[in-house]
């Protein structure tokens, strides 16, 4: 099974649309929730989805996602009710999937493993923070075993030559960090990430995505022209957080709202 | 390679064999690049030693003693008992040999602002001391649990005019204190330099912090030498990320020297409330580096526990890892109790209050004292006092 990823961009190219891409924690607000929520941001208009496998000590994530996975862990959430949720998801969409986790939960799991599972449930990448490319070969090894595309990062502070090393290693597209900083929604997109893609897109043509801070429809809107792909994370968990009577209303509401 | 055949390490790519390495997020790495370099070209640079040796000495009070604890040793009834005395050290412990030197190279970096995390505060305590001398500006990350039971360190750090930040995430200790510091770090990396207070994390920390904590074991060594004319047989130090054992004992790797790390065993390692990554730990990665992690069947970190909050940490740093898969240091596993006695006994016959850390080394050096013969010799290093401990110590001992 090859990744949908690939065909996404080049569709969306065609369309001359950028992706938007939605992030949510798998098991959270509960476990049940977590394939229906998916399907909701499919309907409402996301391109593609990031579903995070929650780690107890997520240090590139701010307060939301520290919430959202610590609330998940505490609900039960585990690697293999992450791959559940992540089977149960690929039955009522059609997008491209990616898991978002931090490094030791997987290689606990054992990475081919894992792998072979996510490549198994339908899962098309993966993206892991605390992954730098020079530490990454062996994930590298098995995630193109099995078809999976691995996303490695850019930011504000990386080098010409450590943005050369990541658009070598990944596949799928560059994750361009928006802020120096963690995740957690901001009110302002700083203006400096165009510049940023800029420098990217001399390097590669693989497709660049933006996340870190996005949280408003004018910040989506910013980055049209410059990015091939916005991603939206903790604003739309904060806002499935402050609807506990309709968490999936609440998700398909602010995924429309960002259009 | 070593006499016994120990490779020091680490490797160009920051490895102790498999151990190690830069698990960091992207934005940390041109940071923990810019480090390695300017740590390398400071260790090349005479005028940079030359600050740092008149410092330790002139400013933090080197060197420590070596002292023979006669009343312990035949208490022990075996072997002589030694203790290195970085408990005299200024601040208390030997956290200041690490916080000057990663200031020192901070300053040389043009960076102005100094974050640290703490367990037991004595870290914390140090680098705000060695910010208070240079005039920068300090942020402790410490959480709330540690702050109510080392309530004297985090004063201490607020006379000497550090902004001390309350965890309240996770288990409220020196894990979530580190998850804190690490994220201020990616938020603030191009003016703050994250002086990490153990040999962990991302390289090249381990390395740096091995480097500056290493004047304990040259020292010991060389005073080992003049004062009993052999050196020890046995080397012991207690195991939290561990940089005083670290520090100790890479004196000792080329030497037929036995070297032993004591980790908190907690309320019993069957209990699971202990801390005894070495001990009850498995590989995997935890702040920025690839060791032994206290850790549940799904990778997730686990809660620890131990009397002790300076040893209360489920990591503990790569190169102890090494040394541990390559024999050359064996790790066991104090429990409070344990630790409690000893604390009490070095106080009664030696007049020395140890940090209830230390008192972890004592305790196994005693009984190891106790089956070796009177000729030999055991080195403990006594890495931090005990003021800031005498609260809790009072409430376990129910007076």
């Amino acid at each position: 099974m090859s990744s949908r990823i690939g065909p996404a961009f080049h569709r969306l190219r065609q369309d001359r649309r950028m992706a938007l891409i939605a992030y949510l924690t798998a098991g959270y607000p509960n476990l049940e929730s977590t394939p229906e929520l998916l399907a909701a941001v499919a309907e409402a208009g996301a391109d593609m989805v990031e579903l995070g496998i929650p780690f107890s000590d997520p240090l590139a994530d701010g307060k939301t996602i520290q919430a959202t996975s610590q609330a998940a862990l505490t609900g039960g959430i585990t690697v293999v009710g992450a791959l559940e949720a992540g089977r149960r998801a690929r039955r009522l969409v059609a997008i491209p999937m990616l898991f978002m986790t931090y490094l030791n939960p997987i290689l606990s799991f054992g990475l081919a493993r894992f792998c072979k599972e996510a490549a198994g449930a339908g899962i098309d990448g993966l993206i892991v923070p605390d992954l730098p490319p020079e530490e990454a070969g062996e994930l590298r090894a098995a995630a193109s075993a099995q078809g999976l595309d691995l996303v490695f990062f850019v930011s504000p502070t990386s080098s010409a030559q450590r943005i050369d090393a990541a658009c070598e290693a990944a596949t799928g597209f560059i994750y361009c960090i928006a802020v120096t900083g963690i995740t957690g929604a901001r009110s302002a997109l700083d203006p400096k990430v165009i510049p940023l893609i800029e420098r990217v897109r001399e390097r590669t043509d693989l497709p660049v995505v933006v996340g870190f801070g996005l949280s408003r429809r004018e910040h989506i809107a910013a980055l049209e022209g410059h990015a091939d792909g916005a991603i939206v994370a903790s604003a739309l968990l904060d806002a499935i957080r402050d609807a506990p009577a309709d968490p999936v209303g609440a998700a398909s509401g602010f995924i429309r709202g960002l259009r | 390679m070593s006499a016994r055949g120990f490779v020091k390490g680490p490797d160009s790519r920051g490895r102790f064999g498999e151990f190690g390495g830069r698990f960091v997020p992207e934005t940390l790495m041109a940071a923990v690049d810019e480090l390695s370099t300017a740590f390398a070209e400071s260790q090349n640079d005479p005028d940079f030693r030359q600050e740092f040796d008149l410092l330790s000495k002139t400013f933090s009070g080197r060197p420590t003693p070596l002292y023979r604890a006669d009343r312990l040793s035949e208490s022990a009834g075996g072997a002589r008992i030694w203790l290195k005395r970085e408990d005299l050290l200024h601040t208390g412990a030997h956290k200041l040999n690490n916080a000057l030197g990663q200031v020192l190279l901070a300053r040389r970096m043009g960076k102005h602002r100094i974050i640290a995390e703490t367990g037991a505060g004595q870290h914390g305590v140090a680098v705000a001391t060695v910010c208070a001398k240079f005039g920068l500006q300090c942020v402790v990350y410490m959480g709330t649990e540690d702050m109510a039971r080392q309530s004297v360190n985090v004063y201490k750090m607020r006379l000497l005019g550090a902004t001390v930040e309350a965890v309240e995430s996770g288990s409220k200790t020196l894990k979530d204190a580190t998850n804190e510091a690490i994220r201020d770090w990616v938020t603030n990396v191009l003016d703050t330099h994250y002086v990490i207070g153990s040999a962990v994390g991302p390289h090249p920390y381990p390395l740096m912090v091995r480097e500056f904590q290493s004047v304990i074991g040259r020292e010991a060594r060389a005073q080992m030498v003049d004062a009993a004319g052999q050196l020890p047989d046995v080397v012991v130090a207690c195991v939290g990320g561990g940089s005083n054992a670290i520090g100790i004992f890479a004196a000792f790797y080329d030497d037929p020297v036995r070297l032993v790390g004591v980790e908190a065993a907690g309320r019993g390692l069957k209990t699971g409330a202990h801390a005894a990554s070495l001990v009850g730990g498995r590989p995997g990665v935890l702040h920025g580096s690839l060791s032994y992690v206290l850790q549940d069947d799904d990778g997730q970190i686990v809660e620890t526990h131990s009397i002790s909050a300076g040893l209360d940490y489920p990591g503990v740093g790569p190169e102890h890892a090494r040394l541990k898969e390559q024999g050359r240091a064996e790790y066991v596993a104090v429990t409070d109790e344990q630790a409690l006695a000893a604390f009490h006994q070095c106080s009664r016959l030696e007049g020395i209050i140890p940090a209830l850390e230390s008192s972890h080394a004592i305790s196994y050096a005693s009984g190891l004292a106790g089956g070796l013969a009177a000729e030999q010799n055991v080195l403990v290093n006594l890495s931090g006092r005990g003021d800031k401990d005498l609260d809790i110590v009072r409430q376990s001992s129910g007076g």
